[in-house]
């Protein structure tokens, strides 16, 4: 056992034991540290982990001390740690801005418990990405999940109660089949270790339970990855949670979601099963491609701003699933690449919608109305994450798009490169919309005198910003860890 | 006959599987689609719990006998889902009480129709 492996059992262990010590202590400062320091501790283990991994290989963690395959294996690998290392970083930087912006939205008696909740989602996530072991994956999926439904209904609107019950019944039923799935690869393999699952599994292909088994599994991360049409609990529940809530989700879950994803087609059932013998890859692609489009389509008609910005995550979403549906090595690549930006875009935008509705309340597309001179910083801010977000050079976006043309081109499906650069153009009608209305709009009458946001709170949305501008321009370090990442799962299939 | 009897226990699974998803679907009070998605949980505990059982198997405890034993880690491991169950429960009779309060009712249709109206504002 290599020395760094208990750092991967940190990673859920802290957030997993902050969660109920910030209960049993009872005091919000407290609350809001710890929530804190396990952040930023967890972002910094993720880092020395991807350096680790990155310089020895593949890292292994008996839990107990049980060898696997018989006990549970905590395992990171290229794919793990990177993505470890993006959900680590945004939960960091939303537990930073969160304490102003809780204070605004949360009750003074329901802090502490958001809090706990907040740990308890981070905990699950972290927990999905680092986990060797199916039926643990499902046990972290919905440990975030359950922690997810809680924080979306504390928004003060009351549809968010109702947002978060669909949310609830749909992510049950999500992981109901990702839990059928599980069943029906144990009832083959006898284990449930996904280094084991993919040595055992390609004996098994040609029966039924493995077919029926993947196919639940497919619908059930589906659900959990808001793929074109599962996507319906998404736009309201991202609409009506509280901001960091919103920003959280936004930028972790569903990316998590898109690993599990990765994780299970290119790893355990292997490249060959899941795009030869099975037609996943046309599925991904005709669902991602109608997702692109139908969901920037409403976008472009939404007046609520986040709603607007939660389809267009829905769209976002379809790019990954129709990179991941290519099922080449650039294709791969390209979903790491956006799942990497995407989540500094919508961390970005989301964090920044934070801080304006921090001044001015609801935010519909009427009320950002010369915000522009206003409110600079958070503007500024929402236009270079909306810029990014369309995909113009030199922001982080740029770059995942340039990769996903690649990919199409290479495997020869050019009309999915024109569909995604007239997804870019949606995009760009409705980031316009936005900027129209906060730098060229006629400010709303009446007295009120709105300031910018505070510092605490444009920090962590300026990281994020300078972040998207940064991987715009050197893209060594993502795009390096995405080719290689996704030479290892393309490489690991026949 | 043998794939009806002999597979006994999996046809209850599947009946009561998609007798679960079928309330969840179409009934409009959001108390029963809860118990609809308990029922369709329930049936994955069952298709777990069939799954461990050798044929003359026994309680997987070391005794005197050589006995066949049946597998008792999907019986562990649907003891964890349970407890994932009843939280989801929890969690959404919770969510129910507070939709309870803050609409008046709690009924996909009535909530709807003033969700649309709060949306059209």
């Amino acid at each position: 056992m290599n020395a760094p492996g208990p750092l991967a059992v940190l990673v859920v262990i802290m957030p997993l034991l902050a969660a109920p010590l910030c209960v049993l202590i009872g005091r919000i400062a407290v609350a809001r540290w710890l929530a804190l320091l396990v952040g930023w501790a967890s972002a910094a283990m993720a880092l020395t982990l991807l350096a680790v991994v990155e310089a020895n290989g593949p890292l292994s963690y008996a839990l107990g001390d049980w060898a696997p395959p018989w006990g549970i294996e905590y395992r990171l690998d290229r794919l793990g740690s990177y993505v470890l290392l993006i959900v680590t970083l945004i939960t960091a930087l939303v537990f930073s801005f969160a304490p102003r912006s809780v204070d605004r939205e949360i009750p003074e008696g329901r802090q502490i418990p958001f809090y706990s909740a907040l740990l308890l989602a981070a905990a699950g996530l972290n927990g999905i990405v680092v986990t060797g072991d199916a039926f643990n994956l499902f046990v972290f999926l919905e440990i975030s999940s359950l922690a997810s439904y809680a924080l979306i209904s504390q928004g003060y609107d009351r549809r968010a109660l109702y947002a978060s019950f669909r949310y609830l019944m749909m992510g049950t039923i999500g992981a109901t089949f990702i839990l059928i799935g599980i069943g029906f690869l144990y009832m083959m393999t006898g284990t449930l270790n996904m280094q084991d699952l993919a040595q055992r599994l390609p004996a098994v292909f040609d029966t039924r339970t493995v077919r029926a088994g993947f196919a639940f599994l497919t619908v059930g991360i589906g659900l959990k990855l808001a793929i074109f049409p599962l996507h319906l609990w998404l736009p309201n529940a991202y609409a009506f949670a509280p901001a960091v809530v919103s920003a959280l989700l936004a930028a972790t879950s569903t990316k998590v979601a898109v690993y599990v994803m990765l994780r299970f087609t290119y790893d355990v059932f292997g490249q060959e099963f899941a795009f030869v013998r099975m037609p996943l890859g046309s599925i991904l692609m005709l669902l991602g491609a109608v997702g692109i489009v139908s969901a920037s389509l409403v976008a472009v008609f939404q007046d609520n701003v986040k709603r607007m910005l939660a389809y267009s995550s829905v769209a976002q979403l379809g790019y990954m699933a129709l990179a991941m549906g290519l099922a080449n090595r650039t294709g791969v690549t390209a979903a790491l690449l956006h799942l990497f930006n995407h989540a500094l875009m919508k961390g970005a935008l989301f964090l920044a919608l934070g801080a304006l509705s921090y001044r001015v309340g609801t935010l519909r597309i009427g009320s950002l109305a010369g915000l522009g001179r206003r409110m600079p910083w958070s503007s500024a801010a929402l236009v270079i994450g909306g810029l990014s977000l369309v995909g113009v050079p030199p922001t982080a976006g740029f770059i995942s798009k340039w990769y996903l043309i690649l990919g199409a081109l290479e495997s020869g499906w050019w009309p999915l490169a024109l569909l995604i650069l007239a997804g870019s153009l949606l995009a760009l009608v409705y980031v316009w919309r936005l900027v129209e209305a906060a730098y060229f709009a006629r400010p709303l009458p009446g007295p009120t005198e709105v300031s910018e946001a505070p510092l605490t709170l444009l920090l962590p949305v300026w990281a994020l910003v300078l972040a998207n501008l940064y991987f715009g321009l050197n893209t060594s370090l993502t795009v390096g860890i995405a080719q290689r990442a996704a030479a290892q799962l393309t490489g690991a299939g026949p | 006959m043998n794939s009806i009897l002999g597979l006994f226990n999996y046809w209850i699974v599947i009946f009561l599987m998609m007798t679960g998803f079928y309330v969840v679907i179409a009934q409009g009070n959001l108390v029963k689609k809860l118990v609809g998605l308990g029922l369709f949980q329930a049936s994955v505990f069952l298709l777990y719990i069939s799954m461990g059982k050798v044929e003359g198997g026994h309680a997987p405890i070391i005794d005197a006998f050589n006995r066949v034993y049946s597998n008792p880690l999907p019986h562990v491991l649907i003891l964890t889902a349970i407890v994932v169950g009843v939280a989801t429960l929890a969690v959404g009779l919770a969510l129910i009480v507070r939709i309870q309060d803050a609409y008046g009712s709690v009924e996909e249709d009535d909530i709807q129709a003033h969700d649309n109206e709060a949306d059209s504002d």
